[in-house]
């Protein structure tokens, strides 16, 4: 099978691979490039566990096709914390409980953040909006959202992490 | 079988590859194509992309607005001239599909999805393909004929300006709450007084959107109240044969149908 080359900015950092012809980008990010954040959940848009931002944009990584993020920018949740220092809204999902098996977090915290970053106070239904394409089977939701609105409230949280 | 991926920058030459290739198939936004992909459906041989910009416009053209075939559900909410259809594009999915998934892709959703589209029969949309200028498919003969027009690349979907967001009416009927998969949506246009001129359009009661055509005949004429919709919705599934499948059975759709598209008419809340 044909490889083509694909150069990105993953979390502000020049990456350069190759990539099979109709290959995912979630695969690509996860055995191409070795940031393993994203999750492997459905592969059919269907749970948000894959979720990424695209030059600032939610992104199911699962249904994105590897080669068309030639030149654009990836932001993963390898990217929001900084050295030690977690990132607001991961600070605020642990003080709430917000994660259990932590399976759906990465995917849940990319989509907070592409919320805050276009609207850094959200209302309860905006909240539940942005997270309404991202499935929890164990914690549940309440203590998601109460974390998305704690961060909101801490107004830090969206220009924060790398990419 | 491993798929072949070809990115053409003008939709001509886009048109000409897909017309060629063996098992072609266009890539919209990829929420459909690329499910398909990770199941490793071996129908697929090449996937056509194309970038030409003329895919992600929207422009004027008289009294309807022609929506580029590229065009995101995210673009559609964030677009002024679409207000109407802002709240059809917002309960497709979550933040993530919509700034995926496209008009164009919409146009060839088989059920469960394509509740998009269902809006745009009711709306009396009409479809260019590639090289077409000037000239358009209606929607509703662009769908009776949908699986032989996958060789084909959309342009773009014409639709009426509509100045009254209120003229058009929508709902999605799902059992998962806040989001999921339609077990039938429901679209009516009502561009006059009452019942005058309306067309009304169902998703997941077909393999594609349908007109709910006896309801419209019913409602030509009649005031949008209790007693004036009454007819309507007697008629609301005739004519129709809803399928029964994991969502819901025929025997559930025919009843709740008419419960839906009274809400709708009346302006009741979902």
């Amino acid at each position: 099978m044909a490889k083509k080359p694909v150069q990105f900015t993953l979390n502000g950092s020049e990456k350069a691979t190759f990539v099979e012809e109709g290959q995912n980008l979630l695969d690509v990010l996860r055995r191409g490039v070795g940031d393993l954040t994203p999750k492997y959940g459905c592969a059919q848009g269907t749970c948000g566990a894959c979720t990424v931002l695209i030059d600032g944009e939610p992104h199911l990584s699962c249904l994105t096709l590897a080669e068309t993020v030639e030149g654009r920018s990836v932001a993963t949740v390898a990217g929001l914390e900084n050295g030690a220092a977690l990132h607001p809204l991961q600070e605020a999902f642990m003080r709430n409980f917000a994660a259990q098996c932590g399976y759906c977090t990465p995917g849940m915290l990319m989509a907070a953040k592409a919320l805050l970053e276009r609207n850094p106070r959200p209302t309860r239904e905006e909240v539940v909006e942005a997270i309404s394409g991202n499935i929890c089977r164990c914690t549940g939701y309440e203590a998601i959202i109460a974390a998305i609105l704690e961060a909101a409230g801490s107004g830090s949280a969206a220009s924060k992490g790398r990419g | 079988m491993p798929v072949h991926v070809e990115t053409h920058a003008n939709i001509s030459d886009a048109a000409r590859a897909l017309s060629s290739a063996r098992d072609g198939r266009f890539f919209g936004g990829g929420t459909l194509l690329m499910r398909a992909l990770n199941e490793a459906d071996q129908s697929i041989g090449t996937i056509v992309r194309c970038t030409d910009p003329v895919l992600r416009q929207v422009r004027s053209e008289g009294d309807r607005i022609a929506i580029g075939a590229g065009v995101t559900m995210a673009e559609i909410m964030a677009n002024r001239d679409l207000a109407f259809l802002a709240p059809v594009a917002r309960i497709i999915g979550g933040p993530a599909v919509r700034s995926a998934a496209t008009v164009g892709g919409n146009l060839f959703a088989e059920p469960p999805y394509g509740d998009f589209t269902t809006a745009l029969l009711a709306l009396d949309a009409s479809v260019r393909f590639a090289g077409e200028s000037g000239q358009s498919t209606p929607l509703q003969d662009f769908l009776r004929d949908r699986a032989n027009r996958r060789g084909r690349v959309v342009e773009s979907v014409m639709v009426p300006r509509i100045t009254d967001p209120k003229a058009l009416r929508f709902v999605k009927v799902t059992r998962v709450k806040p989001k999921g998969a339609a077990l039938m949506s429901i679209a009516a246009w009502l561009p006059g007084s009452g019942g005058r001129g309306c067309r009304i359009a169902y998703g997941n009661m077909a393999p594609t959107p349908v007109r709910a055509a006896a309801a419209e005949r019913a409602l030509e004429g009649a005031s949008l109240s209790e007693q004036g919709i009454a007819r309507a919705l007697q008629a609301a599934t005739e004519g129709l044969t809803p399928p029964t499948d994991m969502f819901a059975s025929e025997w559930y759709r025919r009843e709740v149908a008419p419960v839906h598209l009274k809400r709708l008419l009346l302006g009741q809340g979902q």
